[in-house]
């Protein structure tokens, strides 16, 4: 290949943990690094160019003006836009707070809210068009190689959309909301993670968001004759992923 | 006079965004420093209520990529404070090897990814590739050590599942600890190599004497659990933190500046190795003597040495905790409780608070967290304003590099910083 991918990695508002996740490829890292031009990493660099990139990885969900305007920039100078983790798709954890009225959070946290610039939480695909998907919280970094790989190619990644039940039915694992009757997000959340957390007694909790058209009422249901509360059911939606179209409605309910 | 007032608009190589504005006089006197954490704030406070007592520490967690097993751990025990649940010896052990996987990560992200650079004039750990591949894959290889100790233990390196109020939801086979210890052993040469490697290395001659603060045990090298100690003499237990510790409102930064008897401090891991220097391994004090390490030392680029110094430590101590660690089954079962609950632990940057109130629902009323990233802020600007005078004769460009330096000494989290503050914040413009 004689011009190398150039390559840009953002942080908008979330926790860094989508970045480390990259920096957890560390057999990787050095071929990576060697294979195509990261020219944008500010928590890896000290010296980084503003594009034009050929791809652009960005973690975190839009939150401020000053970024609303930033990633109208990024998208402008990108050839592909990533979204890193469920921030960047859809807001993640902190679109709990877009149920509380703005001025009651800010009230919540800063003695003066009338200089706070921050606006409802949302991903990416609420200002510009995100080209790639990389979901969870966060996704696993075999997929961000995934997508490194099919870039260097030029085709798109393959990327799973179905549930996680899919991925635990392949590690042979009794089912937790049949077998032993625990409420478990599993049939209606975006496979990726490789049933991690049902492999390690521990129900699905959602963090990948929803798959594709999951029946998140009929889940409900479920949780319902397991005798959750509507409000312990609407937390479970309104969690990771509680402001998408597929769960909105049962996150409404909490 | 080379010097002028300058901003480094974007510091590069820390966790977050953040910027730093220094104002000069004419004659080069220091008007100004401010840290300035332009990082949207993510309104955990406002969120973590009406949350139930079993989420805290699965939402907490996610303030921080880097940390999540430090502030899991945190929420777990105050939430366990809280409700009056005890928990075993064996949930002790694990939480503590799990705590040093994620120091030992986290110290080799910051010693060779975030600050060797600065160190040997090179702008990335990627650019030394290919003049020091060694030196650079040894850090990766000890930092995928770590990581697949914490993934082991946690199911996944960032944001852990299997820690749980009261125990682990799944604890790894006996052979794959086995696997583990082998490579522990084996990196005990990379851990001192890795002291060789930054006592070599010039580091500014720069000294502020301040109190420095960390848990602190006479059993053991404290990390989830201890008194609150300071090198002035503060001796006191978890809970009384919120009766010693005050916040300050900064008019141009999101994150609040923490201080202790209305003076800045320090937190982190040359005050940890200050204060509990004794509890060290063997190992760990035999290399701290042989890199020329006085207990106390008061410059803060000495932060390099003494994570390193920790990384030796922290290699001993989790091949001591897998030899003694029970296997089998634990009970899981929780009774919630109203209550107020209080906990201190040592992140890998410095000491983490968190407390919480649940009510008689098993929701969260009330939440209440300070990062280490708080507690030093003041004191970051406290060195600089005495550090500047001392290279303002160099060339701007240099004096900028040595400032962001020493903001990278303290390994700065900022993520973690800007979620729990109650900051009174004027509009001021800075510039």
């Amino acid at each position: 290949m004689t011009d190398k991918l150039k390559v840009g990695v953002f942080k908008f508002t979330g926790c860094a943990g989508c970045q480390m996740e990259l920096l957890h490829l560390e057999a990787e890292l050095p071929q990576i690094a060697n294979a195509v031009d990261i020219t944008y990493w500010m928590m890896v660099k000290r010296e980084n160019q503003w594009g034009p990139w050929d791809m652009a990885l960005v973690e975190g969900s839009v939150s401020t003006p000053r970024e609303i305007k930033e990633i109208k920039e990024v998208r402008a100078r990108s050839k592909v836009l990533v979204a890193l983790g469920d921030c960047a798709v859809g807001g993640c954890l902190p679109t709990i707070r877009n149920w509380i009225p703005q001025i009651e959070a800010e009230r919540k946290v800063y003695e003066d809210p009338s200089v706070i610039l921050s606006t409802e939480i949302h991903g990416l695909d609420e200002y510009v068009p995100v080209d790639i998907y990389l979901r969870g919280c966060p996704p696993n970094r075999e997929m961000f190689l995934d997508t490194v790989k099919s870039a260097m190619l030029g085709v798109r990644p393959a990327l799973r959309r179905h549930c996680v039940c899919v991925e635990c039915k392949l590690n042979e694992n009794a089912c937790l909301i049949t077998e032993k009757h625990r409420p478990c997000m599993g049939p209606v959340t975006n496979a990726g993670c490789g049933a991690l957390c049902p492999s390690l007694d521990r129900e699905c909790e959602g963090c990948y968001g929803p798959m594709s058209s999951p029946n998140a009422a009929a889940l409900a249901d479920v949780f319902r004759e397991l005798r959750l509360t509507d409000q312990e059911i609407g937390r479970r939606f309104r969690k990771y992923a509680g402001t998408s179209p597929e769960f909105r409605p049962e996150a409404d309910k909490a | 006079m080379n010097a002028k007032s300058f901003t480094v608009d974007y510091v590069s190589r820390v966790e977050g965004q953040g910027a730093l504005d220094v104002v000069l006089s004419r004659g080069g006197e220091v008007k100004e420093v401010r840290l300035r954490i332009f990082e949207p704030p993510k309104f955990f406070e406002a969120f973590l209520i009406g949350r139930g007592y079993e989420e805290v520490m699965e939402l907490t967690g996610r303030i921080c990529g880097i940390c999540p097993v430090a502030h899991q751990t945190t929420a777990l025990r105050a939430v366990e404070n809280a409700m009056g649940v005890q928990i075993s010896q064996k949930t002790r052990d694990l939480r503590k090897l799990f705590a040093l996987s994620a120091i030992m990560q986290s110290h080799t992200l910051s010693m060779y990814f975030l600050s060797l650079p600065d160190l040997m004039g090179y702008e990335s750990s990627l650019a030394m590739l290919n003049d020091h591949p060694e030196i650079v894959k040894r850090g990766l290889r000890i930092k995928k050590l770590a990581n697949d100790l914490t993934d082991l233990i946690g199911g996944r390196a960032v944001h852990p599942v299997t820690a749980k109020l009261k125990a682990f939801t799944s604890l790894p086979s006996r052979s794959k600890m086995n696997e583990i210890r082998k490579r522990l052993e084996d990196s005990r040469a990379e851990a001192q190599e890795t002291v060789d490697l930054f006592a070599g290395l010039e580091i500014p001659k720069f000294e502020r004497r301040c109190e420095h603060v960390a848990l602190s045990s006479q059993d053991e090298y404290a990390i989830n659990e201890g008194r609150i100690r300071s090198t002035d003499g503060l001796d006191i237990k978890e809970d009384e933190y919120r009766s010693h510790f005050d916040e300050e409102q900064v008019p141009y930064s999101m994150a609040k500046h923490s201080t202790l008897r209305s003076e800045s401090f320090m937190v982190g891991p040359l005050p940890r190795v200050n204060i509990n220097f004794d509890q060290l391994s063997p190992a760990a004090r035999k290399a701290a003597r042989s890199s020329g390490f006085k207990v106390p030392t008061f410059n803060p680029f000495a932060s390099h040495i003494a994570r390193a110094i920790e990384l030796v430590h922290a290699v001993d101590e989790c091949i001591d905790i897998i030899d003694r660690l029970p296997y089998g089954e634990e009970d899981r079962s929780v009774v919630p409780r109203p209550g107020d609950g209080f906990a201190v632990t040592e992140a890998p940057r410095g000491m983490l608070y968190h407390s919480y109130t649940i009510n008689r629902t098993g929701l969260v009323d009330r939440a209440d967290i300070v990062p280490p990233t708080a507690h030093n802020a003041k004191n970051v600007e406290s060195d600089l304003w005495r550090f500047l005078p001392q290279i303002i004769d160099l060339p701007l460009k240099e004096i900028t590099l040595k400032c962001e330096m020493l903001i990278r000494a303290y390994d700065p989290c900022i993520s973690c910083s800007v979620h729990f503050l109650r900051v009174k914040i004027d509009t001021v413009k800075c510039g």
